[in-house]
């Protein structure tokens, strides 16, 4: 210890940072409250920007916590220590008929990450997020005690962690509910979406019939065909007369850095045109595995390397639908403008079930998301010309995937975010908490 | 569906390798010296599939316990097929050059303790005339160096003890296997600047199991320090003794 270390990142791989390295070994471990640096809990390093970073501080790396503690089979209720992957819930409980309530766009997180981010999925329009099927989980704080936190023990401390960014202590362990499933496979369709008002159409269409919905998107198409995409919906399958065979579990891992110029305006466009016209009928009804469904870019391992040395910002923000007028369509107007997007956005209509988290990012609306390759200033402009409409709407940029926007915007963003300090533990900081909560004109 | 005692269960080596056992439904006895973290990891291997799962808590240098282990393992599993030893320590070099007393329990830990384990669990294979011995050696064992000769020669002394009890092992059908794992990134080696040789302990668990369904007599974890400690061995002594590893 006490051995400055670069080589925990963000996935965005901006900013870069060194940190004092602390390996969490079991959950009855104290936390090192004596160097007198901060301290930051950090699972596989799947936030984007430096909300899992802490520059000249302590990382806290809970990757060993990774025991299951008990699986009920009858409930559904799972608990198990805070640094167990989705990945690693899903390879036990499948095949048990247990599925996880909420699951973002890669198994590869921690559980104890996904309940510090509250983290959301295609099924947001129906059943919200993570933090809404967590039963109660165990808070490390620096007092050195242990609080079992639920939404009726504790009840403060619960609200503050979920959705916490980590700053409220060190999650132990999570209890959370699984959802029932009958095999690992989705009936799923894939839409043809011309533009932005056909994804209104094909999302307000879609709301009841499916609990999986979202887009994929051409950011750099422009005029009549903004919005462009592939608009995915399913369920889970029934009984299944054939099962398909399940996907390989080989996975391409990029193994180097790319360079930089691999990644221009021209091959982006040329790759988003192809994928939106891979699909030759308007619509095509599979069976498909879950892997696939949820997880496509996990095929692909380290694929944060492909932008290179400089690394790139991921920009989700959520404003609301306001039918078709929506905000949505400036932002989307001024991405392709800039010709700066890179390979496909997501694009998904939030639900308005509430979280419990006091700085949950997800609020009914509707979400964008896409990656920036890192090209220094003209990027940043671009990205605070993108939070001047958000802002102007009253809507929000996820913390998990910042590493950039302004302590002016944050607090606009999360005008909670004072009564949510009150519950920061006093030796816990992050890279992202300093730069957001810094005083501003 | 294996009978399994895990001597050293809450190493993290030996964490590793129950994981897979677990998946595959065996049934395990498990010993460690914490109870708190004993059962953290038997909880784990429950819910991950294992069909039964005893823990006893003990002390391993307490050598009048070995045989109490032993007898309750197979009680409680109505018999044993496979063995895995996996507890030990890496202690501070420097403090046993300075004080016997250091050394000799390093000794105890990661040599003798092996010993007086084995002696049982050899003669219960012998009789049954089946079952594999898998034993956590190191390949620090190899070649005496400077900087970790007391740990070095406990686990050469395990390496060479494991030789002559396969040799006796062998006619009854009892497999005895030698694991030399290189620099895992356990506990064991949190104070050691990690370089690039260093591997998960899952690697090390999944060589385990292979090295188990090939009958392998020695493995070298990952495989490429067979040739490492190969060269390391060949290297003379007049020009070994004048180098610094």
């Amino acid at each position: 210890m006490n051995q400055y270390s670069a080589s925990y990142e963000c996935w965005g791989r901006f900013p870069k940072a060194s940190h004092i390295i602390h390996r969490m070994r079991w959950i009855t471990d104290t936390i090192p409250v004596d160097t007198g640096q901060k301290i930051l809990p950090y699972g596989l390093g799947r936030s984007y920007g430096d909300s899992c970073l802490n520059d000249g501080a302590v990382l806290l790396i809970t990757t060993a916590l990774n025991r299951f503690i008990a699986l009920d089979n009858t409930s559904g209720i799972l608990r198990c220590e805070a640094g167990v992957t989705l990945a690693e819930i899903l390879s036990v409980v499948v095949a048990r008929g247990w599925f996880l309530p909420v699951t973002p766009g890669t198994k590869f997180v921690t559980v104890g990450g996904a309940v510090a981010n509250d983290v959301h999925g295609k099924n947001h329009h129906g059943d919200g997020t993570f933090g809404r099927y967590v039963k109660n989980f165990a808070l490390l704080r620096s007092d050195g005690i242990r609080y079992l936190c639920s939404p009726t023990q504790n009840q403060d401390l619960f609200q503050a962690t979920i959705g916490g960014l980590g700053l409220t202590g060190l999650i132990l362990w999570v209890e959370f509910q699984l959802i029932p499933i009958h095999n690992p496979f989705l009936d799923a369709e894939t839409v043809q979406c011309k533009n932005l008002s056909q994804f209104f159409e094909l999302s307000q269409e879609s709301e009841e019939k499916y609990q999986y919905t979202v887009a994929w998107i051409d950011c750099l198409a422009r005029g009549r065909s903004l919005g462009r995409g592939i608009f995915i919906r399913g369920n889970h399958a029934h009984h299944l007369e054939k099962r398909p065979p399940p996907p390989s579990d080989s996975q391409i891992i990029i193994p180097v850095e790319a360079p930089s110029f691999l990644l221009n305006r021209f091959s982006i466009r040329a790759f988003n045109f192809l994928y939106y016209h891979k699909q030759r009928s308007p619509r095509v009804s599979q069976i498909v595995h879950l892997d696939p469904f949820f997880y496509p870019l996990d095929a692909i391992g380290k694929w944060n390397r492909l932008y290179g040395r400089r690394g790139f910002f991921q920009y989700q923000c959520v404003v609301p639908y306001e039918g078709q007028s929506s905000p949505i369509r400036r932002i989307l107007e001024t991405i392709s403008q800039s010709g700066m997007g890179s390979f496909l956005a997501v694009l998904k209509v939030f639900g308005d079930k509430p979280s419990p988290g006091i700085l949950s990012f997800p609020k009914k609306g509707i979400t964008l998301a896409l990656d920036f390759p890192n090209q220094g200033r003209d990027t940043l402009e671009l990205l605070e010309r993108l939070d001047q409409i958000v802002r102007a709407n009253n809507g929000a940029v996820y913390p998990a995937k910042d590493a950039r926007m302004s302590a002016a915007s944050f607090q606009t963003y999360f005008p909670r975010w004072q009564e949510f300090a009150k519950y920061v533990d006093p030796h816990f900081s992050s890279s992202f908490w300093r730069r957001v909560i810094a005083p501003h004109a | 569906m294996r009978k399994i005692l895990l001597i050293g269960a809450t190493s993290a080596i030996a964490q590793e390798t129950a994981k897979i056992w677990a998946v595959k439904g065996d049934e395990m006895f498990l010993v460690a010296r914490n109870a708190e973290n004993l059962s953290a990891v038997a909880g784990d291997l429950r819910v991950r599939g294992a069909s039964k799962v005893v823990t006893m808590t003990a002390e391993l240098l307490d050598f009048e316990l070995h045989q109490q282990i032993v007898t309750s393992a197979i009680a409680a599993l109505s018999g044993l097929d496979l063995v895995l030893l996996a507890h030990g320590t890496l202690g501070t070099q420097k403090l046993g050059e300075a004080d016997y007393a250091i050394a000799e329990r390093e000794y105890r830990t990661n040599f003798l303790s092996f010993v007086s384990l084995l002696t049982p669990i050899a003669n219960y294979f012998e009789k049954e005339r089946r079952g594999t011995i898998v034993v956590i050696s190191s390949v620090a064992g190899d070649r005496g160096r400077q900087s970790n000769y007391i740990y070095g020669s406990a686990k050469g002394a395990l390496s060479l003890f494991l030789q002559g009890l396969r040799n006796r092992l062998f006619l009854c059908g009892v497999a005895v296997i030698t694991v030399k794992p290189g620099f895992v990134d356990t506990p064991m080696t949190a104070h050691i600047k990690k370089g690039p040789l260093f591997v998960d302990p899952g690697v090390v668990a999944r060589g385990i199991e292979r090295a188990i369904q090939r009958r392998q007599d020695v493995v070298y974890l990952p495989w490429f320090w067979r040739f490492l400690m190969l060269v390391i061995r060949c290297m003379p002594e007049t020009i070994f003794k004048r180098m610094k590893l």
